[in-house]
């Protein structure tokens, strides 16, 4: 047990929670608050979205967060915003009004998690509109269209689900919470308490239970020297599943969340190549405007990874660590030619990405090591980048196959072709083959036609799922028809805009 | 006169006017509410588009669901140990070390039943706990209670289970031919089929695979239950059917039914896995409170829901079809096989209702309809929205784009020949389709506003020149029969006290599991008594208020217990008239008497008097009038004579009918809903507000269960798409871009239903077919629409892009 200061909805709160307490055991169990639901405790469904608030410049910023399998001791020194607290004095928040106006509930069980979803939509445009709006009510009005694109409302929407409704006066609410008048009210920005969490000090044998909250590399990883059987928590989407869904006990954590080092992200030179160091703590939602500006495809892959609360957690560390087959980023990192650097108390080495997976949930990482930073080489001059995942749904799930294509085209002619897929092996692989088959060589139907036969020499996929092995081997046969139809008929329309482009 | 309070009127004027002023006439709100626009001075009666008598407590985290509710400290929690396999024999269960572990109270398995073991709700069948024999994988063999959940769940793990395996049987298909059913086959027949193939023009033939679906209410199954001080409980449940675990609790224990309370406030959601599939855990959880004498939890974590609950039935169909030239059927045979899993539970009035379905909205000739009931080693498959309709459906709509191809016609065009008709009226059952009109007049409304013509067009030569993504466009009718199929089912009560401030209370048998049935009741009483709305409340469904109750299922919520809370009002306002009659000395007319705007008004013009509503019911208390009153209603002229196949089931159709126009990438099997159109038959709306949620909800739930919800086994029989990373339910952006969707008005029920309305929480449901229809039509256009291209359901990326790839013209 370690005691937390954190503030909930503007009031401030010392609580003893053990490790593995989540954010949701935290709020029904010990504070009996219970407008915050259990749908699944595994991150999917949104029952349990509650807004996670941090200081920036005075006012906060809040953030969607599934309470299920976010750790507590994550809250010390933040707000937390739960749907108990949106009404003060009787007066609902615009979300809620606007969810009764349009009959946004039904049952009723989804709608506190649909409403904090809303609330964090909310603020952050009365944050990024409201200076401007009171000069001009017109500009407003066409600066809160933009908010409110179907992929904005999608994003915060996405990892949401309603049985009842079919989402439409969902809809309507988001769109009409804009026109009811609101005072943003002073609690939200109340000060967060400063003092450090207490967490035990680990014992020589590392036995204590314990969560540990570095803010440096070096102490990183001395604690990870220290306890080399504890485990690491970033963003927790994936590792608190162990505890919701499997019963393990997790004791002992090193929340690398605050380490400021990995939470950069650096434009800089690694051997020779410009590109950028990114911290191994830094969340989707944060690489999100970087690769907008210069992988617009492996921005849109992130639409459709996980959910926004989930996005807002998640990191790209964890996504490689991870190293599961069907990991979104990796087979993507793969054909940009990522490297990862591995940081100990004795040394720091860079491995290419490739030699970092090596077999099914097998990585390079020794014990004492912790991945610090994911270099990514900027795109060379007429680079492309195709991303495209393949799911049963188009939101909020895990890919059944992703192929990533690298390449230019040089006067018709294919050059630096690399090609990777995730869900065709044990581990995201490339697909080594089928880039000779195309390397070197001009557009046309033999040069792919030899590259999907060359597929069946670089994967013997798997059938589990989300996918049986024929489905995976035509599928990803079929990206490469598709690459072809795309670099042969640009003008076609050949995929639907909301799934890749 | 302490039981007389002083009534404001500015009081309750101003709460209506705050309540006014949030019940959904923003600009925003859909275009029915705008059509039935809320009149600000009405009083939100029945007709009338208020909001959700919870809306407001939702959307502020204070409406409590089960596991919200309190307990005292030294509650149990509950967890259970589910079997691992399929099908094999339990040889030894040691829960030594269960019973040891920390914090660990009581452990029960089936020799612990004081009663009855088996708690099949309809046939015996559904033992509450193994003895021997494991029939599926989640099947419930032992529980445990502890000081926590955890506790509870950890222990769990630490039993030694020894069974000797035996191959679990999941192909019903070959169930049917081994004839290994859960209940015997039924037929129904009509006309001499047989001739009717042996003369054909034409004859077409298909068969398809229609897959389960799991509920996914959000709300997984929970209950609490507190021992009283006598030898009963009180079971708090998230339940459809109270009176049925009111039943069971009381069986299980072997105490009498009036020892047993069971309340149910609501849910969080039900879509008919809370009918039969919430009583198990209910005994369990009463067991060990009265072995304990404390209070017990118990809710199933979602894995474990999903592993131990029944969901909808996976069907297989095939149809063999005589057509003449012009696609018109003749006759034939349908024979339609339900994946039972392991007991009956339900399975033979879903499989009923299949064969009741397979028709839809088509005269079929002379037909014979076969519904075979499979046993399988999966769970006890169970009610789900539309109840079997939906997959009997499925297999005429097959029949009828495969028609389209075979006579080189318009799928719509088929269908509509196909309709029932003058001299074509009579189902395969032998009941007359009244409002058979009501099905053309919607479809060619439909036709017309959703620009079908036009789109086709449009459609067919985009299609020309896009080799990869295809568009696809389909109409596709609704018919679905309103009654229970049982009988006796069809009947409800209700309790109404009417209070010395005026306000109201109203019970009744259904409960609410957010389609808004408590919201339709409470306007139905307010609209008899001439209230407003917030002088009537409601509260929680419990078997000691209005007992020996029929589930909230087959769309009967509102038809049942609205028109037993309006017999109940009715009633009271007619003992109210007799008294006011009688009483005011002035002379009131008992003619022409009425109750509106909250007053007692009797005459017309000049000798027009008013009694408010609570100075009238305070001087009828004082005079000691009885303000209370029961409430009753059985449904008329319905039965079926299963001997025979023949009757008249249904008190009348709800009829509906939708267009879906895709987008679908041949290359990757992906797709998207471009539009949807959607015009629905609910007679007269008793909430149009309320209608509308239930027809959108409904057919995205079923466009989820034609397209992206799997359910899949592996070889063992072991479910695998077991939580929402693997089953996918459709979220917010799989709504359709564009989504129109309207009310048929001006068609009034034809059978004196509730104020002539219908039923809406199934039919709705059914609308979904269009898009698996739309999606097949974008296929069929990689054959030049010569070919009808196979498409099992759920028609997932993997299966469009499987079945695609057989048809389209490669470039490489």
């Amino acid at each position: 047990m370690a005691s937390i200061a954190f503030l909930l909805n503007g009031t401030l709160q010392r609580c003893d929670v053990s490790p593995d307490t989540s954010i949701l055991t935290l709020l029904r169990e010990h504070l009996a608050q219970t407008g915050t639901k259990e749908g699944c405790a595994s991150g999917d469904c949104g029952a349990c979205t509650v807004a996670i608030g941090e200081s920036t410049t005075g006012t906060q910023t809040f953030s969607s967060a599934n309470a299920c399998i976010t750790p507590a001791h994550q809250l010390q020194g933040r707000h937390l915003v739960t749907v108990e607290g949106l009404t003060k004095e009787k007066h609902l928040h615009p979300a809620q009004q606007a969810m009764i106006e349009c009959h946004g509930s039904q049952c009723g069980f989804c709608t506190p998690g649909i409403v904090m979803s809303l609330f964090t939509l909310h603020d952050d445009i009365r944050q990024r509109c409201a200076p401007r709006a009171s000069e001009r009510a017109q500009g407003r009005s066409q600066e809160l269209s933009q908010e409110l694109s179907q992929e904005r409302l999608e994003a915060t929407l996405g990892g949401n689900l309603c049985r009842c409704t079919g989402y439409r006066p969902i809809r309507d609410a988001a769109l009409r919470m804009n026109d009811i008048p609101y005072e943003r009210p002073q609690w939200f920005d109340a000060a967060l308490p400063v003092e450090k969490g207490e967490t035990l000090s680990i014992d020589s044998e590392g036995n204590a239970s314990f969560f540990a909250q570095p803010e440096s590399l070096a102490e990183l990883t001395q604690l990870r020297h220290r306890a080399p059987d504890a485990r690491l928590v970033a963003g927790g989407t994936d590792l608190w599943l162990e505890t919701t869904q499997r019963l393990a006990t997790l004791n002992q954590l090193i929340d690398i969340s605050r380490v400021s080092e990995l939470l950069i992200i650096e434009e800089t030179t690694f051997e020779g190549q410009p590109g950028w160091w990114i911290g191994a703590g830094v969340t989707y939602s944060r690489l999100y405007p970087l690769f907008k500006e210069y992988f617009p495809a492996f921005a849109h892959l992130l639409h459709r990874l996980g959910s926004e609360q989930i996005r807002n957690r998640g990191t790209l560390g964890g996504n490689i660590a991870n190293a599961s087959p069907i990991g979104d980023t990796p087979p993507v990192l793969l054909v940009l030619g990522a490297q990862v650097e591995l940081a100990s108390t004795k040394r720091h080495r860079c491995l290419s990405l490739e030699n970092f997976f090596l077999d099914y949930k097998k990585t390079a990482l020794a014990t004492d090591e912790i991945i610090s930073r994911i270099f990514i080489p900027q795109p060379a001059k007429n680079q492309q980048l195709r991303v495209w995942k393949l799911s049963k749904r188009r939101e909020d799930d895990i890919s059944a196959v992703l192929g990533a294509f690298s390449y230019r085209l040089e006067q018709d002619v294919m050059r630096d072709v690399r090609i990777a897929f995730g869900g065709m092996a044990a581990t995201p692989k490339r697909a080594l083959n089928s880039e000779a088959a195309l390397e070197g060589q001009t557009l046309s139907p033999d040069g792919f036609r030899a590259a999907q036969q060359a597929l069946a020499s670089d994967f013997q996929p798997m059938g589990d799922v989300r996918g049986s092995e024929h489905y995976r081997q035509q599928a990803a046969a079929n990206l490469l028809e598709r690459l072809y139809l795309t670099l042969s008929a640009p003008n076609q329309e050949v995929m639907l805009h909301a799934y890749a482009h | 006169m302490r039981t007389l309070t002083k009534l404001d009127g500015d009081s309750s004027r101003a709460r209506r006017e705050l309540h006014d002023h949030i019940q959904g006439s923003g600009p925003l709100a859909r275009h029915t509410i705008e059509n039935h626009a809320v009149d600000n001075t009405s009083s939100r009666q029945a007709g009338n588009a208020s909001y959700h008598e919870s809306a407001e407590k939702h959307v502020t985290g204070k409406a409590a669901y089960i596991d919200d509710l309190k307990t005292p400290a030294d509650a149990l929690h509950i967890a259970l140990g589910l079997s691992p396999i399929a099908h094999g024999t339990l040889t030894k269960l040691n829960l030594d070390a269960v019973k040891q572990a920390a914090g660990v109270i009581d452990v029960i398995t089936f020799h612990d039943v004081p009663g009855h073991t088996d708690i099949g709700p309809v046939f015996p069948g559904d033992p509450i706990f193994v003895d021997t024999n494991i029939s599926y994988a989640g099947q419930c063999l032992f529980a445990v209670a502890a000081t926590s959940l955890q506790a509870a769940r950890r222990a769990v793990i630490l039993a030694k289970i020894d069974i000797d395996e035996q191959p679990a049987r999941l192909d019903p298909v070959e169930a049917t031919e081994r004839e290994e059913f859960v209940r015997p086959t039924h037929v129904q027949e009509r006309g001499d089929w047989q001739q009717a193939l042996h003369h054909a023009e034409q004859l077409i033939e298909g068969n398809l695979f229609i897959g389960g679906q799991e509920h996914f209410y959000l709300e997984g199954q929970a209950c609490v239950v507190l021992p009283t001080e006598d030898e009963g409980v009180i079971v708090q449940t998230s339940n459809q059917h109270p009176s049925e675990t009111q039943k069971l609790v009381a069986e299980v224990l072997g105490i009498p039914f009036h020892a047993v309370t069971v309340e149910v406030r609501r849910m969080g959601g039900g879509f008919g896995g809370k009918e039969t599939q919430a009583s198990p855990w209910a005994c369990i959880a009463a067991i060990i409170a009265r072995r304990t004498g404390k209070a017990t939890r118990l809710r199933l974590p979602r894995r474990e829901d999903m592993h131990a609950t029944g969901k909808r039935h996976p069907f297989h169909n095939r149809y063999k079809l005589a057509i003449d030239a012009q696609g018109v059927i003749q006759g034939g045979e349908i024979t339609v096989i339900g994946d039972c899993g392991y007991s009956p539970d339900l399975s033979d009035a879903i499989v009923d209702r299949a064969m009741f379905h397979a028709d839809n909205a088509y005269s079929l000739g002379d037909v014979k309809v076969t519904g075979h009931r499979a046993k399988t080693h999966t769970a006890s498959n169970t009610a789900f929205r539309g109840f079997g309709g939906p997959q009997g459906m499925m297999i005429i709509e097959a029949a009828m784009d495969d028609i389209a191809r075979q006579v080189g016609e318009d799928p719509l065009t088929i269908r509509k020949r196909n309709f029932y008709r003058e001299g074509r009226d009579v189902t395969h059952y032998g009941q007359q389709v009244d409002q058979q009109q009501l099905l053309h007049t919607l479809v060619e409304t439909l036709e017309k506003d959703s620009d079908y013509w036009a789109r086709r067009k449009a459609i067919s030569a985009f299609n020309v020149n896009s080799p990869v993504i295809k568009k696809g466009l389909a109409l596709t009718p609704v018919k679905f029969g309103i009654s229970f199929t049982a009988q006796h089912l069809n009947q409800a009560g209700a309790l109404l006290h009417v209070y010395t401030d005026g306000s109201v209370m109203i019970n009744h048998g259904g409960t609410e599991m957010g389609q808004g049935l408590h919201t339709k009741i409470c306007q139905v009483v307010a609209r008899e008594l001439g209230l407003d709305l917030d002088n009537v409340r409601i509260s929680a469904t419990r078997t000691d208020k209005v007992p020996n109750t029929s589930p909230t299922a087959a769309s009967s919520g509102a038809d049942l217990n609205g028109m037993a809370a309006r017999d109940a009002a009715s009633k009271l306002r007619e003992r109210l008239f007799d008294f006011a009659t009688e009483h005011f000395s002035e002379g009131l007319d008992r003619e022409g008497m009425r109750l509106a705007d909250g007053m007692l008004i009797a005459g017309f013009g000049k000798s027009k008097r008013s009694i408010p509503w609570g100075e009238l019911i305070q001087t009828a208390y004082l005079h000691r009038i009885s303000l209370s009153e029961k409430g009753f209603y059985a449904t008329p002229l319905i039965h079926y004579d299963r001997s025979v196949g023949q009757g008249r089931p249904f008190y009348y159709y709800a009829f509906g009918a939708a267009v879906a126009e895709v987008s679908v990438d041949t290359l990757s099997g992906e797709y998207q809903i471009d539009r949807v159109d959607i015009l629905h038959d609910v007679g007269e709306a008793l909430n149009p507000a309320i209608d509308m949620g239930q027809v959108e909800g409904g057919f995205i739930q079923g466009m989820g269960w034609l397209t992206s919800e799997e359910l899949k086994w592996n070889d063992k029989g072991v479910l695998v798409t077991d939580g929402p990373a693997t089953y996918k339910i459709p979220t917010f952006g799989d709504l359709p871009a564009v989504f129109n969707v309207a009310l048929l008005e001006g068609h009034p029920n034809s059978m004196a239903s509730l104020y002539r309305s219908k039923a809406v929480g199934e039919p709705p449901f059914m609308l979904g077919i269009c898009v698996w229809s739309a999606l097949r039509d974008a296929l069929s256009s990689l054959t030049d629409y010569q070919l009808s291209p196979h498409l099992d359901t759920p028609a997932t990326p993997e299966r469009v892009m499987l079945a695609a790839n057989l048809i389209r013209k490669k470039a490489l």
